[in-house]
């Protein structure tokens, strides 16, 4: 056996005990996974259900039950009446209810005669949260047109003629968010343990004056720094696995690629994770400036920026250019298209190579960094 | 007992500040996260790309077609000529979504019957979809109204209230002072205790005249006013760059973010306390923020959670910031509805508190 090997053994072994001997590191490969995907999974859902909304209805009874029927037939809307504009106005300003709908006392009439000008009914949302507010102006909309398809021919036939515009939504048919976000979740643990599990050593063993006579042994550097890697990166597989296993069996997101595309994919992020890891505990060789920096360069970039919640066209152009430093990014957009689309090669190929690309730099950085610590 | 406490107080001040990096991670940081993620934080969809199938060449698919192309909502990226063509550019992620307009659709239009248009979306992401949704029907329902003005018979016109144009950064901003000032209160304590005990003074500090309590206060101080100095850093950004109101009591707002400060730190505490080495403190951080951040409401309504998780939640300070802080931003909340969002935070703080004061005197022992 050559000395290379026996010597990279040894250090493989002594990094293997750190991992027996500190459960944190187990922790950080199986149990993170576990807590971050449930509570991201379920915690993160665009999926509004049951938003309350007021009814404020001058016109009588009878005129308007079909409308408060539709509207409550709709699982997204849950309506309740209120005596007055201003009872209603109160609620929403409380936070009691989303959203107001107003109809006059001649929204009726104007609907029946055939009169020049439309029925008019008023909406107004509690826009504090844009995003929900767009979604339940269209959730109220949609209510009113299965009210008014389900009116008299001849209001419809008045309204004749027009355009209808059929909808279909691809790959995620009933547009659940979790099938969109889930995937964006394992690239955010994959983020946090990669980083993790290697943060804390280094610096560890810079305070603890163990990195001297680690230095003073026969060991390269290279050899060094491959242990460190190699140890962790079986542990970062494992919490892979852990977290497809749950996206899958209790996500029930769809898996239509191949597990093939993905294990590269994810081997490539774990070793730039794991090196950028390395390289801030190298830097800084504080474990409490290196945590802060794994933190704040890891879970919020992750959660902002890789498009998992924000779409990316969406932002400004100069921070379209950041989000390409972002690596998560290129994970997100590989696990979004393997697991609901397919294999579709000219997504994933680019990703790869930029993944490959984030890979390369933090090992290079770390072995630079290291080299210079040294002097 | 206050002078012992003061006294342990500028220790651990001096002692966060006397290092340079530990200075720059403090101020820098959140700086720089204000300005990308309030920039990032966007729900807008804006310029998707659309491709678009015409089949017919009559003049009325050509209007329609013109109108999404002026809509901000959409440009024109592609033309694909075959369903499997269409098929392939939305795998690709070469458009967002594609309108198909069929043959005979300039035909029907004139003839007063029903012409259909198809919309196919990748709702790989689902929000986007959903929004997406929303801007096609409207500029169908605008071009129909104006085909046939008098044949229109109902109209819905919806108002939105607190934020009349739906700026995201409305919504996301007082959402990032409460995550931020959290996560470096958080940060701070959680490693204060375990730091002591990895390096063996905690046995010093607990042989000193310092009390538990008074050990736990002292460390409490600088969690508070870093995360205090973090949370003003992002309301001075909100306010005097990205100009969101604030329509209620600037003083409530930062006397509630006390409170909330002292909740993050006693978290933090506690953590410290558990953990038995550094990295485990570190982890614990990591792996109550997420959550934290994720169940309170920041990114995703609560009432959208399933029952169970939505329970969870309520054990989560940030959620209750995150009501009182927009509230004061967008809409003038009272004191009486800032109160409700505040007992819950002090009575999370208490307990942490005791967690950290009953684990620092088990090491006496």
């Amino acid at each position: 056996m050559s000395p290379a090997v026996m010597r990279l053994r040894g250090l493989l072994r002594k990094e293997m005990k750190h991992v027996v001997r500190d459960p944190s590191a187990m922790l950080i490969a199986f149990l993170m996974p576990l807590v971050l995907l449930l509570v991201l999974g379920f915690g993160i859902s665009f999926d509004a259900h049951h938003m309350p909304i007021a009814l404020v209805a001058d016109a009588p009874d009878q005129e308007v039950r079909g409308l408060i029927q539709a509207m409550d037939a709709s699982p997204y809307l849950s309506v309740q009446r209120a005596a007055s504009v201003h009872d209603a106005e109160a609620a929403l300003a409380a936070g009691r209810v989303r959203g107001i709908v107003v109809l006059r006392a001649d929204f009726m009439q104007h609907l029946t005669r055939s009169a020049a000008w439309p029925a008019t009914a008023a909406l107004e949302v509690n826009a504090t949260d844009p995003n929900t507010a767009q979604i339940l102006t269209g959730y109220v909309d949609g209510a009113f047109e299965v009210w008014f398809a389900g009116q008299s021919q001849e209001q419809r036939l008045r309204a004749g003629g027009g355009i209808d515009l059929q909808i279909r939504d691809w790959f995620n048919p009933e547009l659940r968010s979790a099938d969109a976000i889930v995937p964006g979740v394992i690239a955010m643990v994959m983020t946090m343990a990669g980083t993790l599990l290697t943060a804390g050593g280094v610096s560890r063993e810079w305070e603890h004056g163990t990195m001297e006579s680690l230095l003073a042994s026969p060991a390269h550097l290279g050899e060094m720094i491959l242990a460190r890697l190699g140890c962790n990166f079986a542990l970062g597989i494992g919490s892979m696995l852990v977290s497809l296993l749950l996206a899958t069996v209790l996500f029930h997101v769809p898996f239509r690629g191949s597990l093939m595309p993905l294990v590269i994919a994810v081997s490539l992020f774990l070793v730039f994770a794991l090196g950028w890891g390395l390289f801030i505990s190298t830097l800084t060789r504080s474990t409490f400036v290196a945590s802060q920096m794994a933190f704040l360069t890891t879970m919020m970039p992750a959660l902002m920026l890789s498009g998992m919640v924000f779409d990316i066209a969406a932002m400004p152009q100069w921070l379209q250019l950041v989000t390409y430093f972002v690596p998560a990014r290129y994970l997100v957009s590989i696990l979004q298209t393997v697991m609901l689309a397919g294999d579709v090669w000219p997504v994933i190929l680019p990703n790869m190579a930029a993944l490959a690309a984030a890979a390369t730099l933090a090992v290079t950085g770390t072995v630079l960094v290291t080299r210079r610590r040294l002097d | 007992m206050l002078r012992r406490i003061l006294a342990l107080m500028l220790k651990e001040l001096a002692a966060l500040w006397k290092d340079p990096r530990t200075r720059r991670v403090l101020l820098i940081p959140p700086l720089v996260q204000v300005v990308l993620f309030a920039y990032a934080a966007n729900y807008d969809v804006t310029r998707v790309a659309l491709g678009v199938w015409n089949e017919d060449s009559g003049a009325q698919s050509a209007e329609l077609v013109r109108r999404f192309a002026a809509s901000p909502a959409f440009h024109l990226a592609a033309a694909p000529q075959s369903p499997a063509q269409a098929r392939q550019d939305l795998d690709d992620k070469k458009v967002a979504a594609v309108l198909h307009l069929p043959q005979n659709f300039s035909a029907d239009v004139l003839a007063g019957r029903v012409a259909a248009a198809q919309l196919l979306v990748d709702a790989r992401r689902s929000n986007t979809a959903l929004l997406l949704q929303g801007y096609a029907a409207d500029i169908v329902t605008d071009y129909r109204t104006d085909l046939h003005p008098s044949r229109t018979p109902l109209v819905l016109l919806s108002r939105d209230w607190f934020n009349p144009t739906l700026e995201s950064k409305w919504f996301i901003l007082p959402g990032l002072v409460c995550v931020l000032s959290m996560i470096m209160s958080l940060l701070i304590s959680a490693l204060a205790l375990s730091r002591e005990r990895e390096l063996g003074t905690l046995e010093q500090l607990l042989v000193t005249p310092l009390r538990p309590l008074e050990i736990l206060l002292g460390k409490a101080m600088p969690g508070i006013i870093v995360g205090m100095l973090d949370a003003n850093m992002v309301i001075a950004a909100a306010l005097l760059w990205f100009r969101v109101p604030f329509r209620g009591d600037l003083l409530l707002l930062e006397a509630v973010l006390v409170l909330f400060t002292l909740t993050g730190t006693a978290i933090g505490l506690a953590i410290s306390s558990i953990a038995r080495t550094q990295q485990q403190g570190m982890l614990g951080v990591f792996v109550i923020a997420s959550p934290m951040i994720v169940l309170s409401g920041y990114a995703a309504p609560v009432e959208n959670m399933p029952p169970a998780v939505e329970f969870i939640s309520r054990a989560d300070p940030v959620r209750y910031m995150l009501v009182a802080s927009r509230g004061l931003f967008l809409q003038d909340m009272t004191l009486a509805v800032v109160l409700q969002q505040a007992w819950p935070m002090a009575i999370i703080a208490l307990v942490m508190l005791a967690v950290a004061g009953v684990m620092v005197r088990r090491a006496v022992a």
